[in-house]
């Protein structure tokens, strides 16, 4: 997890044109643990489009025929609309606070020298060994003392300070690597630190920056444990209370539970894929050891 | 395995270099410094503590409200019986420790945890290392299969543990299907089973959290010069010998790296047992971890002394763990961490 590469590396030479076809065993293994994957999402997709009876008789069939009439109840009702604002709130502002907050600190913590450095990056790592379980319950006494209950500010604060470790501590690698080359170069031509930052560093650090983005947005959009403590007003629910409010109150309407539950995971499905390949690529300036 | 670019620009070591560095005083990389120490120092170090201060001040301020207040908050909270509202009054001493310690169903709790941190080890490490090598190889559909084994990662635990539990239900899904391939033989309680109930939950752990692993691993493969097993295959070594004599020594430091977060997130389980089997079935069924009991006999119940107490041996036993792990395994990967740069 040390700081280690700097300049980007050239791509890898490869072939031009498209990938080589592995070998028929590979694509076998790949396609047995794709399946294997998909399958349990598969089930609560496709199970959306049958009916409660069509269920009953045999769990684990193909719609026939297929009825829309669930995904459409889900859809025109207020309740879940509600619950994708909340969640969508929650999750964009805490993404922006933990970008702004942990780029700012990262970049002390990266490129200025000064006596609590070490001690400060230590505390902020330490924060990486206790996620938020282990603080929910005076965690909550908290939030209810500073008159946050059941409000998003109530989540968002908290979701911003525990997403603050992951983010230094990949954060801080980029940082370092941009070379002290570039930051005298442009001090010698007039550029004061915090311009050094807006101009330069913001922009050498964007996949890094990109990476902490996306974990702190799906880790907003699936918390569970926090929102179950500080939310109990139905109107103020996050999708994944939502989900399981939902799940208690139509307990018997199957079909309809698995309708709700698709459409609540698409958007951090859809959020990652777009971004998938940005992910691996941040984690690899991280991680390399 | 890390290529350092630390250059060691001319300049001059100003104090406060020196002291920070503690380890390597090697030439302060970087600022233009200016020649005479006395006369220009003042209004750069002013100017630089505020920047610095600036910079810092906000994340600190959050971090240590809503992470280290509340955990020093469990400490002080933790010595009191305590129903959460007005101060806490009713001072217990150690009674809520000594409860928590000859709770029978604590102990249960602390056993499944146990289970389930060697277990994710266990089931997730190699199957995960064996599909990452698998995907590292240049081959077509390759970013398509890596976004499919990452889904159910992404996926939230409350979606997740909806699906698995209607799915798993004895007239589910999975018996149905088990039914119609023929192996009826083979259906069960999944979830209600004390026999069967962790095996489930420890399916559900490897079948969620894998690809993260998988893509930890990718991204620890592609940090591994080509150049090396290209020379191997020169020398003649098979692929597997490259994998285990090259590939496997140099993806050491992800894989303990890993192996942490792993260990920590078993540890602080809570989510999917909370989801699946709810607050009471979670014990009789044998999967209740530290956590649900926690924020069952906390919370739920209402004793937020004994709750906080509950978070308190939470927090030291991963706190234990965290640092004998560090000490043991860790120390080489992160020795270089918090010193190398300590030039700047």
């Amino acid at each position: 997890m040390t700081a280690s590469i700097a300049l980007p590396r050239p791509p890898r030479p490869r072939q031009t044109g498209r990938l080589p076809w592995g070998s028929p065993s590979i694509y076998f293994v790949a396609i047995v643990v794709v399946s294997l994957m998909l399958a349990p999402i598969a089930y609560i997709i496709i199970g959306g489009f049958r009916t409660n009876s069509q269920i009953t008789t045999d769990p684990s069939a193909l719609p026939a025929p297929w009825v829309f009439t669930n995904y459409a109840d889900v859809l025109v009702s207020t309740t879940f609309w509600g619950e994708v604002l909340n969640s969508t709130v929650a999750a964009v502002v805490t993404t922006v606070g933990v970008v702004a907050l942990g780029l700012m600190a990262s970049y002390v913590l990266a490129r200025y020298q000064f006596k609590s450095r070490g001690l400060l990056y230590a505390m902020f790592a330490a924060g990486l060994m206790f996620p938020m379980t282990v603080a929910i319950t005076p965690l909550y006494l908290v939030v209810r003392n500073l008159g946050l209950m059941n409000s998003l500010g109530g989540i968002i604060l908290p979701q911003i300070a525990f997403a603050l470790p992951t983010t230094i501590i990949i954060l801080v690698p980029f940082l370092r690597a941009i070379p002290d080359e570039i930051e005298e170069a442009a001090s010698i031509d007039g550029c004061s630190r915090l311009g050094f930052f807006w101009r330069m560093v913001l922009p050498l650090a964007l996949p890094g920056v990109i990476t902490v983005g996306i974990l702190a947005f799906i880790a907003s959009w699936n918390s569970y444990i926090l929102p179950l403590f500080i939310l109990n007003n139905e109107a103020a629910f996050t999708l994944p209370l939502g989900v399981q409010a939902f799940a208690s109150q139509y307990s018997v309407d199957t079909a309809k539970v698995l309708a709700f539950t698709s459409l609540s995971m698409i958007p951090a499905l859809v959020f990652f894929s777009i971004f998938e390949r940005r992910i691996v690529g941040g984690l690899t300036g991280a991680v390399k050891g | 395995m890390s290529v350092r670019t630390s250059s060691p620009v001319e300049g001059r070591v100003d104090a406060d270099d020196v002291a920070a560095g503690g380890g390597t005083p090697s030439p302060a990389a970087g600022r233009v410094v200016a020649t005479s120490p006395g006369a220009r120092r003042r209004p750069r170090d002013l100017r630089k503590t505020i920047e610095i201060a600036v910079l810092v001040g906000p994340a600190l301020l959050i971090f240590l409200a809503f992470v280290i207040f509340p955990v020093i908050m469990a400490g002080y909270y933790g010595f009191f019986r305590w129903k959460g509202f007005g101060p806490p009054t009713d001072f217990v001493g150690l009674q809520n420790y000594v409860t928590i310690f000859q709770d029978p169903t604590f102990h249960e709790a602390v056993t499944h945890n146990a289970i389930i941190v060697v277990m994710s080890l266990v089931l997730q490490g190699p199957a995960a290392l064996l599909l990452a090598l698998l995907l590292n190889r240049p081959m077509r559909g390759q970013s398509v299969i890596r976004v499919l084994i990452f889904a159910p990662y992404v996926i939230a635990e409350v979606v997740v543990g909806t699906g698995w539990s209607l799915m798993l239900q004895s007239e589910g899904a999975l018996n149905g299907l088990l039914e119609k391939i023929g192996l009826g033989a083979f259906t069960q309680d999944w979830l209600a089973d004390p026999g069967i109930a962790m095996w489930t939950l420890l399916g559900i752990i490897t079948w969620k959290y894998i690809g993260f692993a998988v893509i930890l691993f990718l991204a620890g493969l592609q940090g591994i010069p080509q150049e090396l097993t290209e020379a191997a295959q020169i020398d003649g070594a098979s692929y597997w010998q490259i994998q285990r004599r090259i590939t496997l020594p140099l993806l050491g430091p992800t894989l303990r790296i890993w192996a942490f977060l792993s260990i920590i997130g078993a540890l602080q389980l809570f989510d999917l047992v909370y989801i699946i089997w709810g607050q009471y079935v979670a014990s009789t069924a044998g999967t209740s971890t530290m956590a649900t009991y926690m924020v069952a006999n906390g919370r739920n119940a209402g004793n937020y002394g004994y709750g906080n107490a509950v978070a308190v041996v939470l927090f030291l036993i991963s706190l234990v763990v965290a640092l004998v792990y560090q000490r043991f395994v860790l120390r080489r990967d992160t020795a270089g961490a918090l010193t190398e740069r300590t030039d700047r």
